[in-house]
């Protein structure tokens, strides 16, 4: 049986003036568990918070009640005023009876009755308060970031900056991701590489970090501070420690026509590759597709040109376990496939190509050095139609749309247009659109530079079809404003692809239990408030896995996460709240129900044996909270059937006691 | 003063997080309803089990209300999705076995909208005044 | 009638059991009377042989015995399945409640069941033979010279009228045919409810459950109630009441139960098949399983194993609770 000591407020007049404050505490007094019950001024003044600590001690109190404001103004005093005293802070109920009694109610009869109840409620609570103390966990100082774009880059590098350890996991066989292959990034129009390049040369040298390129993430186990991960590390059958990046090999490589991923198979590369100049690592990698030594045994000839000995065919894949605190998702995004597309002729005619290619297209460093010149026949385009949202904001085309913007078209449209006016003045150049969504710091002054500078035609209209026809590729369009239609003959036809998140991230948030939504966009723990961390404790979210940005944007949210996985791993230990779910696994039936709501993914299953009724001994799965997970919002005791999952702090015999106390 | 005026008794359960708050900002701002109401905190809407329902119903309860975060805005992100669909489906049951609809009711009040909070929670009373006293659920199994 | 016969059921049974394959047999068994099947665990060829029955009374659905049964028979056991026992049993696998190395399910044609309750109102009482023919159920009384003969159609029970599907969803092996998911006219009394006013429908439940004596039945053969132990049994639960008319646990029980296996009550039947007092309690299922289907699109539980039930997921542009009666009345 508990010992309850009442503290009644009077909160100077705020309460008193309309509950009868000593009316309140003799009314608690016969109680069950009450011994004690008093009324003071001011409770969360030192003299009040004095009255209780006293109390507490001459009466052996267990458990208090405190009628006074808001638990969300003093709970937290209190509760430290009842550990002070010897006795567990969550042994501390409050009655409100100011903001949600005294201050809302006008007269001293009603007030003071519903402060009784509001009063017998908490009373009826504690009665049943266990002690409850939060539980403790290591953290592992070491982050994982999964992705090596300028996301992935950006956060590996600030966490190795602050002084932890960081591995990064990227599936390619160099880090760099989508910005690598960009020309000029806007509004600025600084060449990618010059900005990127450097960063990621930082990677290579920082001795913080580690590279695992050419990698995936193939387990993940483990919850906040503590992750195990399993690294497969893929063969690339050059040894990374020993190549020097010479490029000899390549040279001398006669597999020389397999479609170059890099540059969006607009030219061709060999069987062993280095995706581009500046890769990082800069080492070599077989295709294992396209060698001839990996595929017939004929062949051998990098080997023999290998001056370091790099080449090694009998490499197996390899697999890395390794401990982290942290994980960092920036698996980033594609553009989707154009294959459905019918309308604009994408597979038809070469002409016709996505943004992303036209990056490749007017690099230094692409296919054709620089120069605009059309990939089918290699002339110089004069007329260029840029369509602005491909596949994007198509509620109407979901199967082969998206419903959202993504956000990167108009100003990168925008970019393309006006670096092809720069370049080559005598091009005309079309750009087709729905809205101009140009939000961003100088990003509207861009767009007018782009339109009213350099003479760039935009058309608020969309393009109903592309027709090759010779080699002109008719363009059929309407033009809203001017209510006309317009057939444009084009030699080069822009499409801005919609963006959609990596393919790898719906597999990874399964490994993650990290929660996405519709689009596979990571979602974010709070849509205001937590925006760089995903529901699950430790997961945090960099760049346009959690939905499309640009490169400065991506650059603030790796940052962000970055200082929020800096935050996690200065701790020694991760201190827990309380107040978290917890099965009786007597009760419990194993049945997934409340795994399926929990949004923390922090109840997981175990096989045990149990005694029967009937005492014999039978193999039951039972439920697993992570106390270090649960974030305590009770979802799980609803959905569990049995009633085996419970809250602790909000136990579901607390609630309905306090329920009979109202309707007593 | 009147003696027999009919008062009902009404339970509210709050999130902790946006109605609760909400509820305080009402004190704060002194926007006056009913002291029938009855809050009973919980962590969040979704920690609302059919069973406190009904027995509050049972135990005297005219009406019951649960408040929690809108839509979007769960501090739970996902928390007061399952509520919605909990009590869509309990309110349809109860209403099929006949209990009168208006004493149930489910409300997303945030913890800026404290007058939001009590223009709903007089609004409530009045509705379950007019109704009178739950007697039904309480006579389901009883036929007199 | 049954298409398969019982030999089909029992040379399967034995064969299995003999092979070595199987360690026991759930099936039907011999009752008191002919009509009074029981569920029964047969470990032997001979008992087979001699007690297993099948015909028109073999309602009952086994899906919920494998959860007990697979703990303390060590093999595998064998278990008849009509189509509609199959759903439950999907359910169950989607829940983790028994391990599915451990059955080995057989399908079975069903041409639908009997109800005795609708033979007794037409033969009347002191039954002591029934037979099965091409005609008829032939029912002999201890009261009648003659027997009569009752039309399986006129003896099928509600819930076969109703069928919702004659297509087996599990099986290890099918005996005879699987048919198709059909459509039914189930929710037709649900509506015919849903109709009346509020006083009617409150004068139409409170006559049906008063009847309730709270024998637990219902619970205790429905295959969505599979728990270690029911919240009504739990006195920590703030549910468990014994007795007293007026407590929670007699007025909320079936509210609660209903609520309970909403999402996940395939609609078998089989509460108001055991109801002792004729309560009509699949209609409490069926308005949740209507209203599922109204909110949050079409659901079958027990379809397909692993299938996330509609309480344990949501929309963001689910239906408000308010919503709920704006759109009835509009309707």
């Amino acid at each position: 049986m508990q010992r309850i000591g009442v503290f009644v407020c009077w909160c100077g007049s705020n309460i008193a003036g309309t509950v009868d404050v000593h009316t309140v505490a003799e009314a608690l007094k016969s109680e069950p568990g009450v011994v004690f019950s008093t009324d003071y001024q001011y409770m969360c003044s030192q003299a009040g918070q004095d009255i209780i600590k006293n109390a507490i001690k001459e009466h052996n109190l267990t458990g208090i009640v405190v009628c006074s404001c808001s638990p969300r103004m003093h709970e937290a005093t209190f509760r430290k005023t009842a550990a002070a005293a010897g006795i567990n802070p969550y042994m501390v109920e409050i009655a409100n009876i100011r903001e949600q009694c005294s201050w809302v109610h006008k007269d001293m009869q009603t007030g003071t009755e519903k402060a009784i109840i509001l009063g017998k409620a908490a009373v009826a609570k504690v009665n049943l308060n266990t002690p409850l103390t939060p539980g403790e966990s290591p953290v592992t100082k070491r982050a994982l970031v999964i992705g090596g774009g300028i996301a992935g880059i950006q956060t590996a590098l600030d966490i190795a900056d602050a002084g932890f350890p960081v591995d990064i996991v990227e599936t390619k066989p160099t880090i760099g991701g989508k910005m690598a292959q960009l020309d000029k990034t806007f509004p600025t129009l600084d060449c990618a590489a010059c900005i990127l390049t450097p960063k990621m040369v930082d990677v290579a040298q920082n001795e913080n970090i580690r590279i695992f390129s050419y990698s995936e993430v193939q387990e993940i186990k483990g919850f906040v501070g503590n992750f195990d991960v399993t690294i497969k590390k893929r063969a690339r059958f050059v040894k990374e420690e020993i190549c020097t990046g010479c490029g000899a090999c390549v040279e001398k490589c006669p597999m020389k026509k397999i479609p170059n991923e890099f540059n969006l198979g607009m030219d061709n590369r060999h069987a062993i590759y280095i995706p581009f100049a500046q890769a990082v690592p800069k080492v070599a990698t077989i295709d294992p597709n396209a060698c001839n030594m990996l595929k017939k045994g004929k062949c051998g000839i990098c080997s023999k040109v290998c001056s370091a000995g790099a080449i090694d065919y009998t490499q197996k894949d390899e697999f890395i376990s390794e401990k982290y605190g942290a994980i960092v998702v920036a698996t980033g995004f594609n553009p989707i496939s154009m294959e459905k597309f019918d309308e604009y002729a994408y597979s038809q005619s070469k002409d016709v190509i996505t943004s992303l290619e036209f990056e490749r297209l007017t690099n230094a460093a692409g296919p054709t050095a620089g120069k605009l010149l059309r990939p089918s026949d290699l002339k110089h385009p004069h007329t260029i139609v840029f369509v602005q949202c491909v596949g994007s904001r198509c509620a109407a085309c979901a199967e082969k749309g998206k419903e959202y913007c993504s956000k990167i078209c108009c100003m990168y449209t925008a970019k393309h247009a006006m670096l092809v006016r720069d370049k080559y003045p005598d091009t005309e150049v079309y750009v087709f659109y729905i809205d101009v969504r140009t939000p961003g710091k100088n990003f509207d002054e861009f767009y007018r530079r782009a339109v009213e500078e350099y003479g760039v035609k935009y058309v608020k209209g969309m393009v109903g079809k592309v027709t090759p026809e010779g080699d002109k590729l008719k363009v059929q369009a309407s033009d809203l404003i001017a209510n006309k239609q317009l057939h444009i003959d084009a030699d080069l036809v822009v499409l801005a692809a919609a963006i959609e998140p990596d393919k790898s991230a719906r597999p990874l948030a399964t490994m993650l239990t990290a929660s996405m939504d519709t689009n596979d966009f990571f979602t974010e723990a709070h849509p205001k408030l937590r925006p760089v961390e995903s529901p699950t404790a430790g997961v945090f979210l960099s760049g346009a896995c959690q939905g499309p940005k640009d490169i400065p944007e991506t650059v603030s949210q790796a940052s962000a996460a970055a200082s929020k996985v800096i935050g996690l791993l200065v701790k020694d230990k991760l201190t827990g709240n309380p107040c978290v779910a917890s099965p009786n696994e007597l009760m419990c039936n194993g049945c997934s129900t409340c795994e399926r709501v929990c949004p923390y993914g922090a109840i997981t299953y175990e096989d045990k044996e149990f005694m029967m009724p009937d005492r014999s001994k039978a193999i039951r799965r039972v439920a697993q909270v992570n106390p270090a997970v649960c974030q305590g919002c009770g979802a799980c005791t609803v959905a569990c059937m049995s009633g085996a999952m419970d809250l602790r702090g909000f136990m579901g015999s607390q609630i309905i006691a306090e329920v009979d106390a109202i309707c007593k | 003063m009147q003696v027999n005026e009919y008062k009902p008794l009404i339970v509210a359960f709050c999130c902790n997080w946006c109605s609760y708050a909400g509820a305080d900002l009402a004190g704060n701002n002194r926007l006056a309803y009913p002291a029938d109401v009855k809050i009973i905190r919980v962590p969040c809407s979704c920690r609302v089990n059919p069973m406190f329902i009904l027995r509050a119903f049972q135990r005297g309860a005219d009406g019951v209300i649960i408040c929690g975060c809108h839509p979007g805005d769960c501090h739970y992100t996902s928390g007061n999705y399952y509520t919605r669909r909990r009590m869509a489906l309990l309110f349809s049951m109860l209403d099929y076995l006949g209990i009168e609809r208006e004493r149930t009711r489910l409300e997303w009040v945030s913890a800026a909208e404290g007058a939001k909070f009590a223009a709903t929670m007089n609004d409530f009373v009045e509705k379950v005044t007019a109704l009178g006293e739950n007697k039904r659920l309480e006579d389901l199994r009883c036929k007199r | 009638m049954q298409k398969i016969t019982r030999d089909v059921l029992v040379n399967k049974a034995v064969s299995l059991l003999e092979a070595g394959e199987v360690k026991a047999v759930l099936g039907w068994g011999k009752g008191e009377f002919s009509y009074d099947v029981t569920p029964t665990v047969f470990e032997s060829a001979d008992e087979l042989r001699e007690n297993f029955v099948w015909n028109d009374f073999c309602g009952a659905n086994f899906s919920k015995y494998l959860v007990s049964k697979t703990r303390k028979i060590q093999g595998k056991i064998l278990v008849f399945l009509k189509p509609c026992d199959t759903y439950s049993f999907n359910q169950l696998l989607t829940e983790h409640r028994f391990d599915r190395e451990k059955v080995y399910a057989v399908g079975v044609p069903c041409e639908g069941m009997a109800d005795i309750a609708k033979v007794k109102a037409l033969a009347g009482d002191g039954i002591s033979a029934i037979d099965f023919t091409d005609a008829g159920l032939v029912v002999t009384t201890l009261y009648d010279d003659e027997p009569k003969t009752i039309t399986y159609a006129d003896a099928l029970a509600e819930r076969c009228v109703n069928c919702k599907s004659k297509k087996h969803v599990a099986y290890d092996e099918l005996l005879g045919e699987s048919g198709e998911v059909l459509e039914s006219a189930r929710f037709d009394e649900v509506e015919k409810i849903e109709a009346m006013t509020a006083d009617e429908r409150f004068a139409f439940w409170q006559g049906e459950l008063s009847r309730c004596i709270r024998c637990n039945a219902c619970r205790d053969v429905c295959p969505a109630c599979t728990c270690e132990k029911c919240v009504f049994d739990n006195p920590n639960s703030g549910a468990e009441n014994k007795a007293p008319a007026t407590s929670f646990e007699e007025q909320m029980f079936h509210i609660i139960r209903a609520f309970h296996v909403a999402g996940r009550c395939t609609d078998c039947g089989e509460c108001s098949r055991v109801c002792p007092q004729n309560i009509p309690l699949h209609l409490l299922n069926r308005k949740f399983i209507r209203d599922i289907d109204n909110f949050y699109g079409e659901y079958q539980a027990g379809a397909e194993v692993g299938s996330r039930a509609p309480l344990v997921d949501y929309n963001l542009d689910d239906l408000e609770a308010s919503d709920v009666f704006d759109r009835r009345d509009t309707e």
